[in-house]
């Protein structure tokens, strides 16, 4: 397995969910090969880590150069930086205009360190990772199938085939369209568009996913599979931590970018105060929409009432679930998103966009379409004061978590494996 | 009579504490106490004890004839009492020696006058109270509004309230053709004189004097004084109104602003026939040449001279709103605590800071802001204002 992260050292989901899968293979004796750019040494012994700062590439090998030639979707010297905001992103380009004319040679050289983060070097890593990636299936033959997880590690993955002629699966945790919207960025849309095609099977996260593999990216249906993220740990978690007002509190967490959907739970917000000014709304995180939505509420007039708290880490956040009465992902497009099953985890009731993988497998949550505000707010009003359908809710909610395993989804995957090396025997 | 009247602003606001949405509910302190001492008490070395302590020099070597004004708000004569006694002491001195006037104004730097009749006038009462508690009894007669806020209709409420004159801004907007250099009268209540400040010297000392870029750099006594000269024989004052902080804070000891001072009176008094006055004097003297009208309100502001500094964006009239939406409750309610916080919540620095006129005069307000930008200090104040509103509703069920 390719993939750019693993706990501790996460940033997003993506590890969260390698780190599941790995531990449902285990389960199904099923020994993993783990390639990450940087080992920490502090991850759990679980497969067999590969440090990719430690490969030594043999840059004799001929297939490598060749191999280099061909990945022409690897723009390494475009601009394109995924994860940097404005400003950073500035610097970055500055620096790259006036520095980067040595990127062959140093992707070449003999040795490298990743920082295995989402920095200004990102692309750079990303083809360095690819060429690990061949070494790698060059030097070993103890493994039947190559499995990348997101498009920063498809290169890696397509690489690897390319030497050892073994079956590549692609996992698609997320895609540029769920980032950007429709405004994607384009050499990262490449590069997801190559992994697929070259994959000889594709896993998504949800049929949302799905849907976008084949509408966007021209995959045929019967070349994905959807396997469902699960949690790692479906128990009820019984805060200490108290609430202090007297009202209802209502919440958002999450990042405050166009993906999530801040917007449509501002006017929700404002839809439910009218009606009840007995509820407060928190938005929890911090993003480039954040501003927009204090300027928001501010002209809706309901700053008494709606609160902004920034990114919360640590206890915040585990104190803000176990205060809040209603929990809603009013997410424009989310793959999955694991947040609203954190929430449940705190006998929280939640409210989901139907443009949600997650709300494909949580049956007991009430689903809405992201823009119906009036849904929204009638969900919210809802749950507030029909005491019965929460209380139903959460304990349903609690039932459905604990089928949620990834000791399934890796059986699962397991076929998958079976049936992709049966097709190409 | 030609006469140059001095009148400086002291003020300091109670300025928040990060005042987190987990707090409401719980911890009801919502100042932040080591910042205002540590403000307080720098300023005091910088401004407040070196300036006051020329002020006494010069009184003394005048025998009166120099003389000075001060406004001092409610929440700086508090945090004085607390962190600066001997601000406190300087300042009784300085007014002991008879040459110092005391102006009124709102106790806390408030908004109060554009909001609430009532609200104003136990704003103002408070401060006649507080003033006479720590001045022997001293009793001001002219009145001065927050940031020089001034309409028809706030002058008319301070008339009501027996005062002989008030101070605001010489607004281009409000004179035209006119000169701040008369007393005016104003247009509701006619017994009102109308002092205006004359912004061009003011903020040559104010604003400009430690500015290299500024054409006429450096500013001397005797360049001062050519300029009062030259202003037309028969306009009778130049009102010089200024913020107190001006001196050793806003313009360095380095830009010899001290020395500036020190030797303004004898330039003044040598090389030109214009005396010191303090407002009430001036408006003794004068009479006015006519009244003025001023429908809608001014302030001593950015370049606008208008409100927008604290109101008239979304977030501070949301702010400003949910705030005074709560007076009817106050009114009922015999809590010092919950009074006291009252006051100071309507301090006009705390819609200040939430301006976002950020491209004419951001700069000047950034430097006056505990916050990184307005964002911040609205989602800070709503924190607050959340709690404060559910001691009040608590308080009210009692």
């Amino acid at each position: 397995m390719f993939g750019w992260e693993f706990p501790p050292h996460i940033s997003g989901g993506l590890g969260t969910a390698c780190y599941g899968l790995v531990q449902g293979m285990n389960i199904h004796k099923q020994e993993v090969i783990f390639v990450v750019p940087k080992l920490w040494g502090d991850e759990e012994p679980m497969a067999d880590f590969v440090n990719a700062s430690g490969v030594t590439i043999d840059y004799r090998e001929r297939r490598f150069k060749k191999l280099w030639k061909n990945l022409t979707y690897l723009e390494v010297n475009s601009f394109l930086v995924p994860y940097l905001g404005p400003t950073a992103f500035k610097k970055f380009t500055d620096y790259s205009i006036h520095d980067r004319t040595d990127v062959d040679e140093s992707i070449f050289s003999l040795n490298y360190q990743f920082s295995g983060k989402y920095g200004k070097n990102l692309m750079e890593e990303v083809s360095r990772y690819a060429l690990v990636g061949a070494q790698i299936a060059r030097d070993r033959s103890d493994f039947d199938i190559i499995h990348a997880h997101d498009w920063l590690a498809y290169p890696a993955g397509i690489a690897a085939k390319e030497i050892s002629g073994k079956p590549l699966v692609v996992h698609v945790h997320a895609t540029e369209y769920d980032r950007s919207g429709e405004s994607v960025n384009f050499p990262v849309f490449e590069i997801e568009r190559a992994g697929m095609h070259a994959a000889d099977h594709i896993v998504a996260v949800s049929q949302l996913t799905k849907n976008i593999c084949m509408r966007k990216y021209g995959i045929p249906p019967e070349k994905i599979t959807v396997l469902h993220n699960a949690v790692l740990d479906a128990s009820i978690i019984s805060s200490t931590y108290k609430k202090k007002v007297p009202e209802k509190i209502v919440t958002f967490l999450g990042r405050i970018t166009y993906q999530k959907g801040p917007e449509y739970f501002v006017e929700a917000a404002k839809k439910v105060i009218d009606r009840d000014p007995n509820v407060r709304f928190v938005m929890a995180g911090s993003g480039d929409l954040l501003n927009k939505m204090i300027d928001r509420v501010a002209e809706l007039r309901m700053g008494t009432k709606f609160h902004f708290t920034g990114f919360l880490k640590g206890d915040d956040v585990d104190h803000m679930y176990a205060i809040s009465d209603v929990y809603v992902m009013p997410s424009v497009s989310e793959p999955f998103g694991i947040a609203p099953l954190e929430a449940v985890r705190y006998n929280t009731p939640v409210i989901i966009s139907k443009q949600s993988g997650v709300a494909e497998v949580l049956k007991n949550a009430i689903k809405i379409d992201f823009w119906d505000i009036d849904a929204m707010a009638d969900a919210i009003f809802g749950l507030l004061h029909y005491q019965s359908i929460a209380r139903m809710f959460t304990e349903l909610g609690a039932d459905e978590l604990k089928k949620l395993k990834w000791e399934h989804v890796a059986a699962k995957l397991v076929t998958v494996y079976k049936k992709t090396l049966a097709q190409l025997a | 009579m030609r006469t140059v009247c001095f009148y400086f602003q002291v003020h300091q606001p109670y300025r928040l504490k990060p005042y987190r949405f987990f707090d409401i509910g719980e911890d009801h302190h919502y100042w932040n106490d080591y910042l205002n001492r540590n403000v307080i008490q720098k300023v005091a070395q910088k401004c407040y004890l070196p300036m006051n302590s020329l002020l006494l020099e010069l009184i003394q070597r005048y025998q009166g004839k120099f003389k000075v004004a001060f406004s001092i708000s409610g929440t700086f004569l508090d945090q004085m009492e607390a962190y600066a006694p001997d601000v406190l002491e300087s300042f009784q001195q300085l007014v002991t020696t008879g040459h110092v006037e005391l102006l009124n104004e709102t106790y806390s730097h408030s908004l109060a006058a554009l909001k609430s009749k009532e609200e104003f006038f136990a704003l103002v009462k408070k401060h006649q109270d507080k003033i006479k508690d720590l001045f022997h009894g001293y009793s001001p007669k002219v009145f001065r509004n927050t940031e020089l806020i001034y309409s028809d209709e706030i002058g008319a409420m301070v008339a009501e309230l027996g005062y002989q004159g008030m101070l605001t801004e010489g607004a281009k907007h409000i004179l035209g053709w006119k000169s701040p250099n008369y007393i005016y009268s104003n247009t509701l209540a006619p017994k009102l004189k109308v002092l205006l400040k004359n912004f061009r010297l003011s903020d040559d000392i104010a604003f400009r004097f430690g500015d290299k870029t500024w054409g006429d750099f450096p500013l001397t006594t005797n360049k001062f004084v050519s300029w009062l000269n030259a202003l037309p024989k028969e306009e009778p004052v130049v009102n010089l109104f200024m913020d107190y902080e001006t001196f050793g804070e806003h313009q360095w000891a380095e830009t010899g602003i001290f020395d500036f001072m020190r030797h303004l009176p004898e330039a003044i008094f040598t090389q030109s026939n214009f005396t010191f006055s303090t407002p009430s004097e001036v408006v003794t003297a004068l009479s006015p040449v006519s009244n003025i009208h001023v429908p809608t309100p001014i302030s001593w502001a950015d370049e606008e001279r208008d409100l927008t500094a604290w109101l008239g964006n979304d977030l501070q009239d949301e702010a400003f709103d949910r705030l005074y939406e709560l007076e009817k409750k106050i009114r009922k309610i015999d809590d010092p605590d919950l009074l006291r916080d009252w006051e100071y919540l309507q301090t006009s620095d705390h819609f200040y800071y939430i301006c976002t006129k950020f491209f004419s005069d951001g700069s000047v307000h950034e430097y006056f802001s505990p916050y990184d930008t307005p964002y911040d200090a609205f989602i800070n104040y709503m924190n607050v204002l959340s709690d404060f509103i559910l001691r009040v509703d608590a308080a009210s069920i009692k």
